[in-house]
């Protein structure tokens, strides 16, 4: 098949990602917009394989069936709560295939510079595009190989560091080797060195000592991020991955895995820029983890914390009009959704107005929350972020947090001392009664402590969010 | 441990400091409770009542007070009722240890522990146990219901095919607990309500409850409040200039509701006698303050007199007692509060910790020792600071700022543009063409994806990312171009990239579906 028509469906299959990719501006048009995605892959992929220059193509299709087997089955199987572990481990596949595939850029083009020039007018596909460059754009080549191989390797083993902490297989505290982020600078300063090695010789040593440094980075640089960071990792991993398939792209001469790598990357620092922004920290501050620095002691918490048992929560929503709802990581880690979802049903059938205020980095993925509350069946209109619904909880009887702390936090802007200061937060102490579904009386993740808890309008409503919604649940009347 | 509750012995007392509910909660912490026959007969709360409760019914007050560990009861304790304590006992109740030397000597030599209602803190976190709020705030409900009572008249304004009738004006002085809830009732009956106060902070409380309140023409600093949410005495001129205004309104009003009281002091006189003569025939005079002399000299405690111009002055100091059934609950849940308190290990035993501000300020004899008066609370809450208020922004700065800030916006875009365009053309000077050509495309795609993904609503980027996921397995096309050409271990490798890349998109693609079914609309 010509090459001009592999190229023209190239065209197709980067308009239908676009598409893909806007249509997920609403829930409707979203599921539409899977489609697209999934034949502009669909064409790219049959494109390739009846293009110019591939071969093999029986056992492509069945090595890509294989892997499709796979995928469908995790897919299938997959708990809606752990969204984060499987996007992560996805991540550190690609990130492993774009090493892979640099290492075989780099192999091809050493295996035709070898060729004197007779062979090299006989070679086809890849090989031959290798063969008509000059002496610069080999060097070009170079460059883009060695960086689709630091990135892919970066985000394959931080993928699978991040996988690990989400999945709690690795302690999701934040540990550092002695050293620090010099050994992260070190390693990096020691790749570059490669790069000009690797530039001057065009062996394959420098390759991969850069890979085994570009490992440990990955693995050392998302060791060192807590757990609630997470958000901003995987959407930073993702970038990553985006970037290393541009990389690859510019290297293998393809401009569709440019493009889609383009897309992916500017998708990922977009999310990791709207995570940090709901922190109130700068990008750096997170990837290098810990929070910044603070002016001076925090303030002191006046009051106590005031517990409330089940009849008391039956009581409070029984009388309620209006009810918000802000669920965190405690709901999912709990499994609580389905409890949340029924809870929801029950109040909104009596003619209660049931909202829920989801903060933008609630949970261990961007948007984790909405998915879970989308697999309970609480309808996705009456679920509102942050900016949407902070106004109205002046107006609200009760407000329900369901294991979350740091994004309830009124510090975040009582106190300009607090390492949160300053940070977005659900305003939901300004409730007329807020009751906080809680495991004890331990701080949060962020080891802040949270003033909402001694707030007089605020009860403690102690146990583990899922038997305690389940107690609650047949005294709503 | 054993918690029990005697009747009460003074004369008229209907409440009682245990119900059948808080009965039910005090054994949750672990005590038995106890309560003498008869005790909840007069609050409405029978024998049986409480024995469904679990409660032990003692025939006779002598037995009940050797049985129980702790009592807890509403009124101050008799002298007889003082001899039945022994060593180790708790007395819970209201003592009024300012006044009672007597009893404090003698509750101190039989060695008994005595908390006193009254005594509990003012503070955010007592607020639970504090007694005095939750009476108060009976007595100004009960005191507008009295008022009404002997009131001829409506309360709301109507106009009616037999005449138009004008809402009652009614005159609430003092802004305390008791004032507040006086005002809330009136204002929801319908009346038109005065409020004043000497602390000119609580103003917002007041308008928040839908009075008015009463602004003196004073120029001097009005601030009457004193540490612990109480009023102080005030200056002479000031006392001139409240009871001027108070002068000018008496003729106005139809019903006047007084609550000023000073911590330790006799009731100030606010409603002096010339006021009650200009008052018009059938209006009517609460005096809550009647039990430390009245606001209004005319008041007699526990009666209601009539005036010879026809003006009804009720000066009752039981309301609490008129609502028993309430109170009585309000009461026994300000004890259970306590009792929560005093039993942090829910064991039923009681921990009379005296380092705690609260069980401390409210302890007046502790093993054979007096500890009235306390030391102050370490805590000093209610009276807030003034906010300060945000500088409000006229519309000419708000103009000036929008300006400014498009102007800085622009600025950075214009930077942005520049510094991109000049690496641009950087880069275009060295690189060879075959490379720039695919660097347009690769900038384009960066500039299409950040137009596109701003779009993205913030509840599905979890598909957003899922979907990114699948997309960015296009590095399977790479894999399938190496596939074909070169060595055994170029096809190992490519191989293994196209199988984790088959892997990733279909379960990309497939659970991105499957979020996205999920999402339903209600």
């Amino acid at each position: 098949m010509e090459f001009g028509f592999t190229t023209a469906v190239y065209v197709v299959a980067a308009v239908l990602f676009i598409l893909s990719l806007g249509g997920l501006s609403g829930q409707e048009s979203a599921k539409r917009a899977v489609w697209y995605g999934i034949v502009g892959m669909a064409l790219a992929v049959i494109a390739t394989l009846i293009g110019p220059g591939s071969s093999l193509w029986l056992l492509s299709v069945l090595l890509i069936a294989g892997g499709g087997i796979i995928g469908y089955y995790v897919a299938q199987r997959v708990q809606m709560t752990e969204m984060p572990q499987l996007v992560a481990a996805m991540h550190s596949l690609v990130g492993l295939a774009a090493v892979f595939v640099g290492f075989n850029a780099h192999i091809e083009l050493g295996r035709v510079l070898a060729m004197d020039d007779t062979a090299r007018k006989s070679l086809e596909g890849f090989a031959a595009l290798i063969a008509k460059k000059d002496a610069v754009e080999v060097n070009i080549l170079r460059v883009e190989l060695f960086l689709g191989v630091f990135i892919g390797a970066v985000t394959f083993t931080g993928s699978v560091v991040a996988f690990g902490k989400l999945a709690g297989k690795v302690t999701s505290a934040a540990t550092k080797l002695p050293g620090g982020h010099a050994l992260n600078a070190g390693a990096a300063a020691v790749s570059l060195l490669c790069l000009f090695w690797y530039l001057g010789t065009g062996g394959f040593f420098p390759l991969l000592l850069m890979t085994l440094l570009a490992f440990f980075i990955g693995y050392h640089l998302i060791m060192g991020i807590g757990g609630a960071d997470m958000p901003v990792v995987v959407s930073m991993l993702n970038s990553y991955s985006g970037w290393a398939a541009a990389a690859i792209g510019f290297s293998l001469g393809n401009d569709l895995l440019i493009v889609v790598g383009a897309l992916v990357g500017s998708s990922g620092a977009i999310l990791s820029y709207i995570m940090c922004k709901a922190m109130n920290r700068s990008f750096i501050s997170v990837i290098l983890g810990g929070f910044g620095g603070t002016g001076g002691p925090a303030m002191e918490v006046e009051g106590e914390m005031v517990a409330i048992d089940t009849d008391g929560v039956a009581a409070a929503l029984n009388d309620a009009d209006s009810v918000i709802i802000i669920p965190g990581y405690g709901m999912a880690v709990a499994q609580a959704q389905q409890a949340v979802s029924e809870l929801t049903r029950k109040l909104r059938a009596k003619g209660k107005n049931v909202r829920f205020a989801i903060h933008p980095v609630a949970g261990r993925l961007p948007g984790h929350m909405n998915v879970l509350l989308a697999e309970a069946k609480v309808p996705y209109d009456i679920v509102l972020e942050m900016d949407e619904i902070n106004e109205d909880f002046p107006d609200t009887d009760v407000a329900i947090v369901i294991g979350s702390n740091d994004i309830v936090n009124p510090a975040a802007q009582e106190d300009p001392n607090s390492p949160i200061a300053g940070m977005p937060v659900l305003e939901c102490w300004k409730a007329k009664q807020v009751i906080v579904l809680k495991r004890g009386q331990g701080t949060g993740y962020s080891g802040i402590e949270n003033p909402l808890f001694y707030k007089e309008n605020t009860r403690m409503y102690y146990g583990d969010a899922k038997e305690s919604l389940d107690k609650l649940l047949p005294m709503i009347d | 441990m054993k918690i029990g509750t005697p009747k009460e012995v003074f004369k008229g007392e209907n409440r009682v400091a245990m119900t059948p509910d808080s009965a039910l909660q005090l054994q949750k912490l672990g005590y038995d409770c106890a309560i003498e026959a008869g005790a909840g007969a007069a609050a409405g709360f029978s024998d049986e009542a409480y024995e469904a409760a679990g409660v032990e019914i003692v025939k006779t007050a002598a037995a009940l007070w050797k049985a129980a560990d702790i009592i807890a009861k509403v009124r101050p304790p008799t002298e007889t009722e003082l001899k039945r304590l022994t060593k180790g006992k708790t007395l819970i109740s209201f003592f009024n240890p300012a006044g009672n030397e007597e009893g404090l000597e003698l509750a101190k030599s039989k060695g008994a522990n005595v908390i006193a209602m009254e005594m509990v803190p003012r503070i955010s976190r007592a607020q639970k146990m504090d007694a005095l709020s939750s009476m108060a705030n009976i007595a100004g409900y009960r005191a507008v219901i009295e008022a009404g009572n002997n009131f001829g008249r409506f309360f709301t304004g109507q106009v009616t095919a037999a005449g138009k009738v004008p809402p009652a004006k009614v005159l609430v002085v003092g802004a305390g607990v008791a004032g507040l809830a006086a005002i809330g009732t009136a204002v929801s009956l319908g009346a038109v309500v005065y409020a004043f106060d000497v602390r000119p902070e609580v103003a917002e409380q007041v308008e928040s409850m839908g009075a008015e309140f009463v602004y003196l023409d004073f120029q001097d600093d009005q601030d009457g409040a004193e540490t612990g949410g109480y009023a102080k005495p005030s200056s002479p001129e000031f006392r001139e200039a409240q009871l001027a205004k108070f002068r000018e309104m008496a003729p106005e009003m139809d019903i006047v509701i007084t609550t000023a009281l000073i911590p330790n002091r006799e009731a100030p006189e606010l409603w002096t006698e010339d006021m009650v003569q200009s008052m018009k025939r059938g209006s009517v005079i609460v005096d809550l303050a009647a039990e430390k002399g009245g606001n209004c000299k005319l008041t007699v405690a526990d009666e209601k007199i009539v005036t010879d111009n026809g003006v009804t002055i009720i000066g009752y100091t039981d309301f609490p007692s008129r609502m028993a059934a309430q109170a009585s609950s309000l009461y026994a849940t300000n004890i259970r509060h306590m009792m929560t308190d005093l039993t942090p290990n829910k064991d039923g035993q009681i921990v009379h910790d005296m380092e705690d501000d609260v069980i401390r300020g409210a302890t007046v004899t502790y093993q054979g020792e007096i500890t009235f008066p306390p030391p102050p609370p370490k805590v000093q809450a209610i009276a807030a600071k003034p906010k300060k208020e945000a500088k409000e922004l006229t519309p000419e700065e708000k103009r000036a700022q929008e300006i400014a800030e498009f102007k800085a916006q622009t600025k950075q875009q214009v930077t942005l543009l520049t510094v991109g365009a000049v690496a641009m053309m950087l880069v275009g000077a060295v690189a060879p063409a075959s490379f720039m050509q695919h660097f347009i495309v690769f900038v384009l795609a960066v500039f299409v994806g950040f137009q596109v993904i701003w779009n993205v609503s913030h509840s599905l980027h979890t598909p957003l990312m899922a979907v990114t996921n699948a997309i960015s397995s296009i590095i399977i096309l790479g894999a399938l171009m190496q596939i074909g050409s070169g060595s055994w271990l170029v096809i190992l490798l490519a191989a293994v990239s196209v199988f984790m890349a088959g892997i990733n998109i279909f379960g990309g693609f497939l659970v991105t579906r499957r979020m996205l079914a999920m999402f339903q609309k209600s």
